[in-house]
């Protein structure tokens, strides 16, 4: 275990060095504060307001850019150190495939998640010192979406970073997964819908295994507790489950699919030449 | 210590290793030559378990380097033959070697001392921002003070001056007992003094094998 916390301490250490975890920490904390200057608590849309209206709009921009922040970020963790021989070196010492692989997600994990989760942290503590309601049930369950939606895309990026050999590869792939989730499948889905060539279940049932649309859509389920906003997408998931289980299983599905991804990943890491 | 029995290995259609057989032991250092693409960097690879072979077998001690690679590596001190851009700091690497590999970090200060490596006043920064003279006798240093019974060198002076060079052969000789030591080289004479075995490979194959 000792050398798992070891890379995972390590792996920390260096992205916490990195340029691109300033301009990623500064992208978050900044969304916040841009808020706040532009006076979003004071607002009110859709019968949103408040601190409720800040979180709401934090969550929509994190949608789009935290994967492909997260994506491009760690694509390059392992193709990366074995395309200019770090692992080469790194892994001359005695220490096993699987703390080497794991540490390095647990590693990278802390680093992506912590920001975005302290963003909204500075959002609360600040809101609160202003005097405005905090809506913790919100609160919590964005919390637990990030962290659901950050192990997705880690998990994601370390299976591709296991077989991808150039680091430019991983990156076109991972800029590819990030469009085909965050637009291909829904302009595919509406112009399939729109022809009436499959049942509407059939699509949303696709649209829904989308881990982005999973987290857009309980992203909005407190607000909109009936989903009205989602149009016929609610009826379906209405229809379905309650949405206490749509909220557990929002947070639980992408989780099962980072795990997933991160252990295929490891599979390939392990069964691969590793330089 | 190391047996390799009929090993192959491709990479796509490109025969990179064609059923080498050879066996290292103890107190024999060798110079591994050939030229580029010979199949000499891929058979240091293999020894350490980084590649999987298309046929034959690998062994250290009696174990796969690939499924015993934890045992078989306390074993191995490796030296690559250019050093890779680490972004750890120097503190950050002799810890992450000291934990893995149980190193004593003043060992490595020794050793680096020995190499005329000033660490002491170089410990926060980035081991990439060092000059590649000073990352190598660093690498050196850590392969000196990993005490292990078979050390791999690819190339390991090519970025030191001939000073360097001099205490590095110096440091050498006087760790040698009781080990393996695999030198890649261009440059038999540099080495000639401290190796008593010669392989030559070509294609994929070695070619000539001379004890002396």
């Amino acid at each position: 275990m000792k050398n798992l916390y070891l890379i995972a301490y390590l792996d920390l250490k260096e992205s916490l060095r990195a340029k691109w975890f300033v301009v990623y920490s500064l992208v978050f904390g900044g969304l916040i504060a841009l808020f706040f200057i532009a006076g979003v608590t004071e607002s009110q849309v859709m019968g949103f307001s408040g601190l409720s209206r800040l979180l709401l709009m934090y969550i929509q921009i994190t949608i789009v850019i935290l994967p492909i922040f997260i994506l491009i970020t760690t694509v390059r963790s392992i193709s990366g150190d074995r395309d200019n021989h770090i692992l080469e070196y790194m892994l001359s010492f005695p220490i096993s495939l699987k703390q080497y692989y794991w540490g390095k997600i647990i590693g990278r994990f802390i680093t992506v998640y912590l920001p975005v989760l302290f963003a909204m942290v500075i959002a609360i503590i600040y809101g609160a010192f202003k005097g405005a309601d905090i809506p913790w049930n919100i609160f919590f369950l964005y919390t637990g979406l990030l962290f659901a939606m950050s192990s997705a895309f880690l998990g994601i990026a370390f299976f591709i970073s296991s077989f991808v050999k150039s680091s430019e590869v991983a990156l076109g792939i991972a800029f590819f997964i990030w469009i085909f989730l965050l637009a291909f499948i829904d302009i595919a889905l509406i112009s399939l819908m729109m022809q009436n060539r499959f049942n509407e279940e059939l699509i949303i049932f696709i649209a829904m295994i989308n881990p982005m649309e999973i987290f857009r859509v309980a992203a909005i389920s407190l607000f909109d507790p009936e989903l009205t906003v989602m149009g016929p997408v609610a009826f379906y998931i209405l229809d379905s489950m309650c949405q206490g289980i749509f909220v557990l299983v929002s947070i639980a599905y992408p989780l099962f699919i980072g795990l997933l991804f991160a252990f295929l990943g490891y599979k390939i890491f392990e069964k691969k030449d590793l330089v | 210590m190391i047996k390799i029995e009929n090993l192959t290995k491709k990479f796509g259609a490109h025969i990179s290793l064609d059923s080498v057989s050879c066996e290292f032991n103890k107190n024999e250092s060798i110079a591994l030559m050939g030229a580029n693409g010979a199949g000499k960097t891929t058979l240091i690879r293999s020894i350490l378990g980084y590649y999987h072979a298309d046929a034959g077998s690998v062994s250290i001690n009696g174990r796969d380097p690939i499924k015993h690679r934890v045992e078989v590596l306390k074993e191995i001190s490796f030296v690559p033959q250019l050093p890779p851009p680490i972004k750890l700091n120097i503190e950050e690497l002799m810890h992450y070697i000291s934990i893995s590999a149980n190193v004593d970090k003043d060992k490595i200060m020794h050793y680096a001392n020995e190499m005329k490596l000033d660490l002491a006043t170089n410990m926060k920064k980035s081991f990439f921002k060092l000059s590649g003279g000073m990352k190598q006798k660093l690498l050196i240093a850590i392969s000196l003070a990993k005490k292990s019974d078979i050390i791999i060198y690819d190339e390991p002076t090519a970025n030191l001056d001939p000073k360097a060079r001099d205490d590095f052969y110096r440091l050498l000789k006087q760790n040698e007992d009781e080990k393996v030591l695999l030198f890649v080289t261009h440059r038999l004479e540099e080495v000639k003094d401290l190796v008593n075995r010669q392989i030559y490979m070509d294609l994929g194959k070695v070619v000539s094998d001379e004890k002396f």
